[in-house]
């Protein structure tokens, strides 16, 4: 046997699901998982909304962003199974608690991370990653590692046919709502005077104190308005998606990604980087195996910042 | 100045020796496995933190995907053994070598992007190998391998019944990954690294060769956690994808040279020392119940030391020796 033969034979033996693999993709299975996917991407974009919103204020990468996500979904399991409460109705009320608690954190945790004059990245990396262990934690010990799922929703399981393409509901207002939130963070960032504020102190937070902004106060807002929006995009997933302590994680990882394709520093750039997200995972899940889909989100996490190494619309 | 800094690292050689001797005779007065097993963890995790050091503390490359050349250590040393039977030696050092090149070949691109893009690109990079070794068959897919005990011997590197082989090769491990950290640091390269830690651009500027002496750091750091990997593999004889290549495994890699102090010769080691007991024995005595009360333990520890000590649990030792120093 020549070496070739050998090393096709080994390849074939050890690689075998990768090479042999002929899934049927028509033209109708394409757009298919193309629109599912349009509405998944606008969903990361709104769960990587706050992550970019509070990285373009004070330069801090939550890392316990993936937890915010999961306390927001146990909130609206608890509101459906207690209170019957549907998730939809609860998002406004979870946005809203989700908001305390990210200013909670802010003024509990990050302010003091922000204050470490040595090694400050490690510092607010591993404070804020300390914080996601506390949070897994706390959710395992008070709610069990139980896997938990809203069921009997107004609009869960359901689908609506359009042209011929079935959109999963759930998804479909987790879409609208996540163009509606970026609308409304649009005109909150350029019209009202917090917005103003929170623009000006990104730009130099020392500067701001001179003209009577508390920086604190605008930190400890942004890190609100940040939780508020994983508050809203949590209140849409506990609808389809099973909720437990670690669900965050997976999720994490994608809303960073999302953000660094966009570019640090660019809210917008994540509602784009959702998109781009979005297409890119359903499409590799049209070609490779399904537990594969997230290695094309995060090859073409790599493609982009090679070519462009400050993500799509990002600014440094 | 210069005989100050040769006073130190003479002092440090000195001390290290001492802590090294007194370290191998603890075994002879613990003859507790459950206590053996603990320590045997502690020095892994001190050599893979301490490796991790190197690119990330001094060269300041920060890496949050290492966990990727622990898992190629642990899977070639598994896969080269029980699919071939090549000695767990030999897998070792094929290891070690696999994990430097790709480290190469990654940093390639990779080192061209700053701050938080090489960070996710690191986490991303592992992932994307979790995520193949996950759906990869024939090398156990999620399941992972189970190494067969072939009887105990020093030649295939497996101990059914004692833990000390493990032990004293774990202590020189984690030496051998001290004395690397001790001897660069001085080097040509050591001043590079914190030079390109520093200041990237003034440091191009005055002619290191930034992008090479970063690839320098990769490739040795890479080497050492690899071999960390293929000793994890022999020493619980049973590896899973999640387990070895996980992300998890990457923070926790990182995190006694993080909370002991980074880009120090002696943080990782003091974190390893401080850390890994205290994980172990929270989850053995409060973490028995499966409840998460380990987990909040954890967790609150990593938030009260980051936020505490951002130099690391070092910086206590210096504050000491310095309010000594001034009372002279």
């Amino acid at each position: 046997m020549h070496l070739w033969q050998w090393v096709l034979a080994f390849a074939r033996t050890t690689l075998g699901p990768y090479v042999d693999r002929g899934a049927a993709v028509t033209a109708e299975t394409i757009i298919q998982s193309l629109a599912s996917g349009l509405l998944m991407g606008l969903l990361y974009g709104l769960i990587a909304a706050g992550l970019a919103l509070i990285f373009g204020l004070m330069d801090v990468v939550n890392f316990a962003h993936g937890e915010f996500l999961m306390i927001a979904m146990y909130a609206t399991f608890f509101l459906f199974a207690f209170f019957a409460i549907d998730p939809l109705l609860a998002a406004p009320l979870v946005a809203a608690a989700l908001f305390v608690f990210g200013a909670v954190v802010y003024l509990l945790v990050v302010r003091f991370a922000m204050r470490a004059k040595a090694n400050a990245g490690m510092v607010q990396i591993f404070s804020t990653f300390g914080l996601a262990i506390v949070m897994r934690g706390l959710a395992q010990f008070f709610f069990t590692p139980d896997y938990r799922s809203v069921t009997n929703s107004w609009v869960g399981g359901k689908t609506i046919s359009i042209a011929g393409i079935y959109l999963p509901e759930p998804q479909l207002i987790g879409a609208m709502l996540s163009i509606a939130a970026f609308v409304a963070l649009y005109f909150f960032i350029n019209r009202t005077d917090f917005g103003r504020a929170l623009e000006a102190t990104r730009e130099d937070a020392g500067a701001v104190a001179l003209v009577g902004i508390d920086k604190n106060r605008v930190f400890a807002l942004g890190w609100g308005l940040g939780a508020a929006l994983v508050g809203l995009a949590g209140a849409i997933m506990a609808i389809f998606f099973y909720i437990y302590p670690d669900v965050g994680a997976s999720f994490a990882l994608i809303a960073y990604v999302t953000v660094a394709l966009g570019g640090f520093g660019s809210v917008f750039g994540a509602f784009a980087g959702g998109i781009i997200v979005g297409l890119v995972e359903a499409t590799t899940a049209l070609i490779l195996p399904p537990s594969l889909k997230s290695v094309g989100i995060y090859a073409v996490y790599l493609l982009v910042v090679f070519i462009r190494p400050r993500g799509l619309f990002g600014s440094m | 100045m210069d005989t100050q800094f040769a006073q130190r690292r003479r002092r440090d050689l000195i001390v290290a020796a001492c802590l090294a001797a007194i370290a191998a005779l603890v075994p002879l007065f613990v003859k507790d496995v459950y206590v053996q097993n603990i320590m045997v963890l502690t020095l892994m995790y001190a050599a893979l933190s301490q490796s991790w050091n190197i690119l990330s503390g001094y060269c300041g490359q920060i890496s949050l995907g290492h966990a990727l050349y622990f898992g190629l250590g642990a899977y070639t040393t598994a896969l080269l053994f029980t699919k071939f039977g090549v000695l767990p030696w030999f897998g070792m050092l094929a290891g070690g070598a696999i994990s430097a090149v790709i480290a190469m070949a990654l940093g390639y691109p990779c080192f061209r992007l700053r701050g938080h893009y090489f960070v996710i690109a690191t986490i991303v990079i592992a992932e994307i190998a979790l995520l193949l070794i996950q759906n990869w068959d024939w090398a156990g897919a999620a399941l992972g391998i189970d190494i067969p005990m072939r009887g105990d011997s020093w030649l295939k590197f497996q101990f059914a019944r004692s833990k000390l082989p493990y032990f004293y090769f774990a202590l020189t491990l984690a030496c051998i990954a001290w004395l690397v950290t001790w001897w660069l640091e001085d080097s040509k390269w050591g001043y590079w690294w914190r030079a390109v830690k520093d200041n990237p651009d003034a440091a191009e500027s005055l002619g290191v060769v930034v992008f090479n002496s970063k690839m320098g750091a990769a490739a040795v750091s890479a080497f050492l956690v690899a071999v960390g990997g293929s000793f994890y593999a022999q020493f619980v004889s049973y590896i899973d994808p999640e387990s070895v290549m996980g992300f998890q495994f990457s923070l926790l890699m990182a995190l006694p040279a993080v909370l002991g102090g980074i880009g120090t010769l002696w943080g990782p080691v003091l974190g390893a020392v401080i850390l890994i007991p205290l994980t172990e024995l929270t989850r053995a005595y409060v973490g028995g119940s499966g409840r998460g009360v380990d987990l909040i333990v954890y967790g609150a520890l990593i938030v009260a030391i980051s936020l505490a000590l951002p130099k690391g649990l070092v910086s206590v030792f210096s504050m000491l020796s310095g309010r000594k120093e001034a009372a002279r």
